[in-house]
């Protein structure tokens, strides 16, 4: 806990070894953490209240110098993924489920024969840097509008074939959720193609998140299935993603 | 030292937010070198070059035979930094770990401390400026014609560590504090604005500003590196000055002036 002594020698541990003045808060379950990491709320008004549905920039061709920077899960070796792979994902279907009037289960063929939207813009990862590319998919609400989403129904949680941690109690499958503000921006798209090629297998084949006005993180790769939730209970540690169960924010503006 | 009298010279909101912001800015330098420990190059532009470069700054590590070397490269210029930056006590870490927050990597931690004290900077810095604004402790800071002439001379009595105590700044206190408080700050605050993708949609015109989401993290590092060097000449000028005056000044608000016969005593 922190105490008056605590706060007290905080000044001169600082100009010591500062460092460690903190070093219990990488014990993410530490009362004064929770207490610092509720600006993220704050962050999040004060955001929603300035950008209201304002897009993130877009760029032209000319800004595409390179390659998308692949991070995270770059493969996935379960033998479902690498059968629907085998047949360049034709035997794929985007599953919609939870709190929808309509469950919906779309072919990959009728997925990328739904009306489109391509942008390029810039991804930013949470380590700090930046790549430009042009992306194409379709309009996540678009898919919303054909589920049907309940009142009821608060976020939109994307479950992934990715094994992001392989450990000795088995593996843990990517997860990551947007509220239905992110779901229904006009950017917020399922993307199928990367800078005018299928998407490969590096960058989330054959279907990735894009929440343009979030970090990279929040754009789940390999989405095998979206469901509408009311909370996280049940969901990982009840962040409602897997790096916000590791201590990032859900709220991942900035 | 001065033997005129106690002036009260700070007020309350003066001296509460000085040392509130005090407090942030050292939380925020050590756990943005934390975060920047996460990608440690700086590039120019609106995107980081992995196919082509376009980076300002990159320090990395090295195996070089059995030795591990500390390699920091600046606009291509390659300097070999081991024990400092690359690699210290024989660990790679680009910045060493002695001057993260915490002292292990963790960015995730690094960014709940800073992103909270961001806020508590920026409610402070506002505080600050209205009631300044009030009070005129705001024009304090900004030099005059007169004080612009004197320049040359408060230059030359500085460099003779020849120090006056009056009720006012001197010019060049004046620039530096307005420098931080007007210029290194906010530019601080806008260029973490830039680099948030959610600000982005709100402000796209930060990043022309700036010229671009990386160009504008690598000018958050630079002047990051300017606050950290005007801290060192603060510290200085309040050892060279009278630490126990200048202290009590930000402390209580009492300040003793110069005599009328001691005006250039050190």
């Amino acid at each position: 806990m922190i105490t008056r002594r605590n706060i007290l020698l905080g000044g001169a541990a600082l100009s010591l070894s500062g460092c460690k003045l903190l070093d219990n808060l990488g014990g993410d379950d530490w009362g004064l953490r929770a207490a610092l990491q509720a600006t993220e709320h704050l962050t999040m008004a004060a955001q929603r209240l300035v950008m209201g549905d304002r897009l993130a920039p877009e760029f032209t061709d000319a800004d595409i110098r390179q390659g998308q920077h692949p991070n995270g899960s770059t493969s996935v070796s379960s033998a479902d993924y690498l059968a629907l792979q085998a047949g360049n994902f034709q035997g794929y279907r985007l599953q919609v489920t939870g709190l929808v009037e309509r469950p919906l289960s779309i072919p990959y063929a009728q997925l990328t024969a739904l009306p489109a939207r391509t942008q390029i813009t810039r991804h930013d990862c949470v380590e700090g840097w930046s790549c430009i590319a042009k992306w194409t998919g379709v309009p996540l609400a678009l898919i919303l509008d054909q589920a049907k989403p309940l009142l009821t129904a608060r976020y939109a949680v994307f479950h992934c074939f990715d094994a992001i941690e392989k450990g000795l109690s088995g593996e843990v499958l990517y997860y990551e959720s947007i509220d239905m503000v992110d779901a229904r921006h006009p950017q917020t798209i399922l993307a199928y193609a990367m800078n005018g090629q299928p998407l490969p297998m590096a960058n989330g084949a054959p279907l990735r998140l894009r929440v343009e006005r979030q970090l990279g993180y929040k754009m789940a790769k390999y989405v095998r299935e979206i469901e509408l939730v009311d909370s996280f209970a049940g969901l990982g540690a009840g962040r409602g993603s897997y790096w916000a169960d590791r201590g990032y924010e859900w709220y991942a503006g900035i | 030292m001065p033997t005129g009298p106690l002036i009260y010279r700070q007020r309350r909101v003066t001296r509460i937010t000085h040392w509130v912001w005090a407090v942030c800015l050292g939380f925020l330098m050590l756990t943005g070198l934390q975060i920047f420990n996460a990608h440690p190059s700086l590039h120019f532009g609106r995107e980081t070059g992995f196919d082509y470069d376009n980076a300002a700054l990159a320090i990395g590590a090295r195996q070089d035979g059995d030795s591990l070397r500390g390699i920091t490269v600046v606009l291509g210029r390659e300097f070999d930094t081991t024990g400092f930056l690359g690699v210290s006590g024989g660990q790679a870490s680009a910045i060493p770990p002695a001057l993260t927050m915490p002292s292990f990597q963790s960015l995730a931690t690094g960014r709940v401390i800073h992103l909270f004290f961001a806020w508590v900077l920026v409610a402070t810095l506002t505080v600050w400026l209205l009631f300044s604004a009030v009070n005129g402790h705001l024009r304090q800071l900004i030099p005059t014609w007169a004080d612009l002439k004197a320049l040359p001379g408060d230059v030359a009595d500085h460099a003779r560590l020849r120090f006056h105590h009056a009720a006012g700044y001197n010019v060049l206190q004046k620039l530096a504090y307005a420098g931080v408080l007007f210029v290194a700050l906010p530019v601080m605050i806008a260029t973490g604005l830039t680099m948030s993708p959610g600000f982005n949609a709100a402000a796209p015109w930060l990043l022309d500003v700036f010229g671009g989401r990386q160009t504008a993290r690598s000018v958050h590092f630079i002047v990051m590196l300017g606050l950290v060097g005007f801290f060192g000449v603060h510290m200085l000028m309040i050892l060279a000055a009278g630490p126990l005056n200048e202290l009590r000044s930000i402390v209580t608000g009492w300040y003793r002036v110069d005599g009328g016969s001691d005006d250039h005593a050190a």
